[in-house]
């Protein structure tokens, strides 16, 4: 009746996850009874779990990114501390059996579970808003792709509580994969979490490759897109051609545990160098898609708060068309060491050189867009700033690795992790930082607090060097990744500081949530009502903050790079005129939260080998898709009354804060200097 | 003000960390005991210096730059249109351009010059030839020239050429001593090697890098790089041992996964022990069957690239 599943499964025996699941419940039932309470249900559904607006699912992506990431925190810092204590002869506090689950589970839900959705949530945000369009090219199949991934992230949750999560390594190397090594359930929660939620990645590359090449307003040529567009458009393109790959390995690899077939078993003609290469084969371009949109943040940051022009707008284009190309034909880095022959490594190592380039120039033109500019060193800035430094030493160790004759000591060492944490959190979470401070104003109409923000970097930037670098250091005397323990006592001083770093970053957490909760509660003092708060220079600051549901009341027409900006400079006004028109809007739907939902029970079913649940699951997928394809009401028309009683009020507002210049609402010396 | 002492702090940070490095001369990578690790340390050097002609300047004038054109500061030039300067576009792809060429130049010759695969004895024979396989979790190395295996323990005479030839009897590991340089992934059912040489006598620490499962932690070995006296005595002693290992009932035995694995001696093992681990995975294609030529290969990692 319920297949493997049974209630051993529930790990009762382990103090801390039974605390940490009681912690869950309470703090779940807190707010099932607030949200009953409050009478919030109906809003929530109608309002946020049916909605198909860009905006409003960016934040729910970054919602749940940012959960996650707390999640993924409370991993590593479990980690820092047992690799703290556990030294000469010392077992620490988590047996293996547990401390593989927590670093396999750390790696997948910081690149799958935050990282991606931090990402895809901000170019949903503003991607749309960027290129001057009402909506995404495919509004349903986009809250479609939010919930096959939540999904995904459910599934990885439950993991915790109900049976366990893989003890493989972030990439589930085969064949310790295979169901010979990993006969229990951890590594199907792993597969099950990954393809629902990498469906619904696919599904948004196509949406957002369609939505940039077809929805640009008038004159916004491709040359005349802001570089933000032009990075999510290059990591779309990474995201269509290499899911894709993983979706197929993963297959191959569920073949090979649920039907007994032989792909990358150690036997019977399998092969685990072809797991390896295509594994790799999506995993470099897939650091390629959580980079570049950064690289786009910061490009937009240092221009705006530069008040000046990105230098070198044509370079920065094509050095990330290079990045793009360059990022399919590295893959075999990731393994100089299975013993490859020399021309083949020595090829893959050049072509990783190659990427240097690129991305040395976008450095150089970051800097030369603050050269002869005038910087106000708002947070955003703070964390460029930060990039720039952190990810050009990252980006050195990474040219270290990519020499394999060097590779070959520094492989699988701490080395590696120093490296790759160095890049993901100095370019991809800088990037996100700097982007959620830069936009949050857009989706909300207020500002971030400033104070609690630039306390939030500094403890990341000092907290990271200090938790890697020792790292670094102890790579060279011979440590490895994913141990759980170690002989050598030498090394526990350095274990010891890497903990403090971990701890300095958590500071930064707590600094980030004591942000959103000052910033709410001081909403009124941080208002944006001009809709254009940092005097930006792109077209999502044409219009209110937050910004109306259709976007845009006429769809702004475009003739130069900077358009808005230069607009400004002209003296016209961004304020919307009549008569309006009806605009065309998509309904929102249920059809996403539905069909997400049966492939969760599907996954979970499969997961425990409940064949009766797998087919509730797959037909209630498969009917309720069906559903939604002959469903042909799912657009209406807001009608211009509706359209100008908005706008009007926008318009109100303004007059408002004209009328009281000295309201301190106004905002932009706030961030100035003198701070 | 606090702002400078901010970037100040940063700047102290950045400088700790170079030092952080250095201070790692005793160690194994910057240390090594052996000719491949000492050209590898050189090579590693040789990039980290290259590069810095890229990474110390970005830094300056990250930290220049920003703290120059901030907007209090009224002395400094402000062209907010200024955004195209061919000079300085070609310098900025040119100065990456010329250190990447250099730098994969390096690589092409290095790649071949430290290619794993390559034999550090001029003639074949002279090299001691070691067979690594890994188990769950343990090492075991098999010695065919003297008939002799260890469980978690090495010993080479110093000076002489060792040609480790390592798979796997179980997932994926990599064979790794860093003292002495390179480490290569053992897989089941294929053969690939390493050459090495230890040029100072001495005990050092071996592990496996390549996580795989719970007893991975305590997959590490000593190897005893001694005069070849000692070496001849060691090989003696473990000749003296009681225990064998025939394939495959006593390696079946040895290959049940255990952790923390204590040293063990084998005075006596099958012949072709490597091999048969080897082929033991080469099942369902009818290898067992044949005779010579095809099913006698061993697939190397190599050639089966």
């Amino acid at each position: 009746m319920f297949g493997k599943l049974s209630l051993e499964a529930i790990p009762y025996h382990e103090p801390i996850l039974v605390a940490v699941g009681i912690a869950v419940i309470i703090g779940g039932l807190a707010l099932f009874g607030a949200l009953t309470y409050f009478r919030k249900w109906n809003w929530l559904w109608s309002e946020w779990f049916t909605s198909v607006d860009h905006k409003k699912l960016g934040i729910m992506y970054f919602i749940v990114a940012l959960v996650m990431l707390l999640r993924g925190f409370a991993d590593a810092i479990m980690m820092r501390t047992q690799l703290a204590m556990a030294s000469a002869g010392s077992a620490g506090y988590l047996p293996p059996e547990h401390y593989d689950q927590i670093f396999t589970a750390h790696g997948v839900i910081m690149i799958f579970f935050v990282a991606m959705p931090m990402v895809i949530g901000l170019m949903n945000l503003v991607v749309p808003l960027q290129i001057g369009a009402r909506d995404v090219a495919f509004p349903f199949l986009n809250n479609l792709s939010f919930w096959l991934f939540a999904a995904g992230a459910i599934l990885v949750n439950i993991s915790l509580f109900v049976g366990e999560f893989a003890k493989t390594g972030w990439l589930a190397y085969a064949p310790l994969s295979g169901i010979e090594y990993s006969p229990g359930v951890g590594v199907d929660y792993w597969i099950w979490a990954l393809q629902i939620s990498g469906i619904g990645t696919t599904l948004t590359g196509i949406n957002f490759f369609v939505t940039i090449l077809k929805m640009r307003t008038k004159g916004m040529t491709l040359f005349r897109m802001p570089i933000f567009t032009w990075t999510s458009l290059c990591a779309n393109v990474l995201i269509i051609a290499s899911f894709p790959i993983l979706t197929a390995t993963i297959a191959l690899l569920t073949l090979d545990r649920y039907l007994g077939m032989h792909f990358f078993t150690n036997d019977f003609g399998g092969n685990v160098m072809m797991y390896v290469n295509l594994i790799w084969a999506w995993g470099h371009p897939e650091v390629y898609i959580l980079i570049l949109p950064a690289f786009g943040v910061f490009s937009e940051v240092i221009a705006t708060f530069a008040r000046k022009r990105l230098f070198g707008y044509n370079t920065m284009v094509w050095a990330t068309v290079c990045i793009t190309l360059l990022s399919f034909i590295v893959w075999l880095h990731h393994f100089f060491t299975m013993g490859a022959g020399a021309n083949v490594n020595a090829f893959f190592g050049i072509m990783t050189m190659i990427i240097a380039i690129p991305t040395g120039v976008k450095v150089f033109n970051w800097l030369f867009t603050m050269y002869r500019g005038s910087l106000e060193f708002s947070s955003p800035v703070l964390w460029t700033l930060g990039f720039i430094i952190t990810f050009t030493l990252g980006g050195m160790t990474g040219v270290m690795l990519a020499v394999p004759a060097a590779n070959f000591v520094l492989h699988n060492s701490l080395f590696v992790i120093a490296h790759f944490h160095n890049v993901i959190i100095g370019g991809v979470l800088f990037g996100m930082m700097a982007g959620l401070t830069y936009w949050f104003p857009k989706a909300f109409g207020f500002k971030l607090d400033e104070k609690w923000g630039k306390r939030s970097f500094w403890c990341w930037l000092v907290g990271f060097y200090v938790a890697f670098m020792p790292l670094y250091v102890l790579s060279f005397f011979g440590a490895v990744r994913r141990m759980q323990s170690y002989d050598n006592p030498e090394w526990q001083p350095w274990m010891l500081l890497a903990w403090v770093g971990a701890v300095i970053i958590m500071l930064g957490i707590i600094c980030t949530v004591i942000q959103f909760w000052v910033s709410i509660r001081d909403r009124r003092k941080y208002a944006d009502v001009t809709g254009d708060p940092w005097d930006g220079r792109t077209l999502e600051w044409a219009t209110s903050s937050p910004a109306p549901f259709y976007n845009f009341a006429h769809l702004p027409q475009v003739d130069s790079v900077d358009c808005f900006w230069a607009q400004k400079q002209q003296g016209i006004q961004a304020v919307s005129k009549g008569p309006y028109q009806d605009i065309h809007m998509p309904k929102n739907t249920a059809a996403g939260p539905i069909i997400s939902l049966f492939a969760l029970i599907l996954g979970f079913a499969l997961i425990w080998h409940i064949w009766w649940l797998a087919i509730v699951g797959a037909a209630g997928t498969f009917v309720s898709f069906l559903a939604r394809i002959f469903n042909d009401d799912v657009d209406y028309y807001v009608s211009a009354a509706e359209v100008e009683r908005i706008e009007r009020e926008h318009q109100q507002r303004l007059k408002l804060r004209e009328q009281q210049p000295e309201d301190e609402s106004v905002p932009n010396t706030r961030f100035g200097m003198q701070v | 003000m606090r702002r400078n002492s901010c970037l100040r702090v940063l700047g102290i940070l950045l400088w700790l960390s170079l030092p952080l490095l250095l201070g790692g001369c005793s160690s194994a990578l910057l240390d090594p005991k052996g000719e491949i690790g000492v050209e590898q340390r050189t090579l590693i050097l040789t990039a980290f210096g290259l590069m810095q002609i890229v990474v110390i300047p970005v830094i300056v004038m990250t930290l220049l730059f920003a703290w120059r054109y901030r907007r209090g500061n009224k002395e400094a030039a402000y062209h907010p249109e200024w955004a195209h300067s061919n000079r300085i576009e070609a310098v900025v792809w040119l100065i990456p351009c010329v250190i990447i060429a250099f730098l994969a130049a390096l690589t092409w010759y290095t790649s071949h010059s430290l290619d794993p695969h390559k034999p550090l004895a001029d003639e074949e024979g002279e090299a001691l030839e070691i067979q690594a396989v890994s188990l769950d979790w343990k090492w075991l190395f098999i010695y065919p020239e003297q008939g002799i295996a260890t469980v978690n323990e090495l010993a080479f005479p110093v000076d002489v050429p060792v040609h480790f030839r390592v798979s796997s009897g179980s997932v994926m590991n990599a064979f790794f001593i860093p003292d002495l340089g390179s480490q290569i992934y053992a897989m089941a059912g294929m053969d690939n090697d390493v050459h090495l040489i230890a040029n100072e006598e001495g005990t050092y620490p071996g592990r496996s890098t390549n996580y795989s499962g719970a007893g991975f932690s305590g997959m590490t070995f000593e190897a005893h790089a001694t005069s070849q006296q000692e070496f001849d005595a060691w090989v003696e002693q473990v000749r003296q041992a009681p225990e064998t290992l025939t394939f495959p009932e006593e390696y079946d035995a040895l290959a049940q996964p255990s952790e923390d694995h204590p040293v063990e001696y084998f005075s006596q093992v099958s012949p072709g022990l490597y091999e048969s681990i080897i082929k033991s995975f080469h099942t369902g294609s009818g290898h067992d069957d044949m005779h010579g030529g095809h099913g006698e290969m061993l697939m190397s990692a190599e050639a089966a690239e």
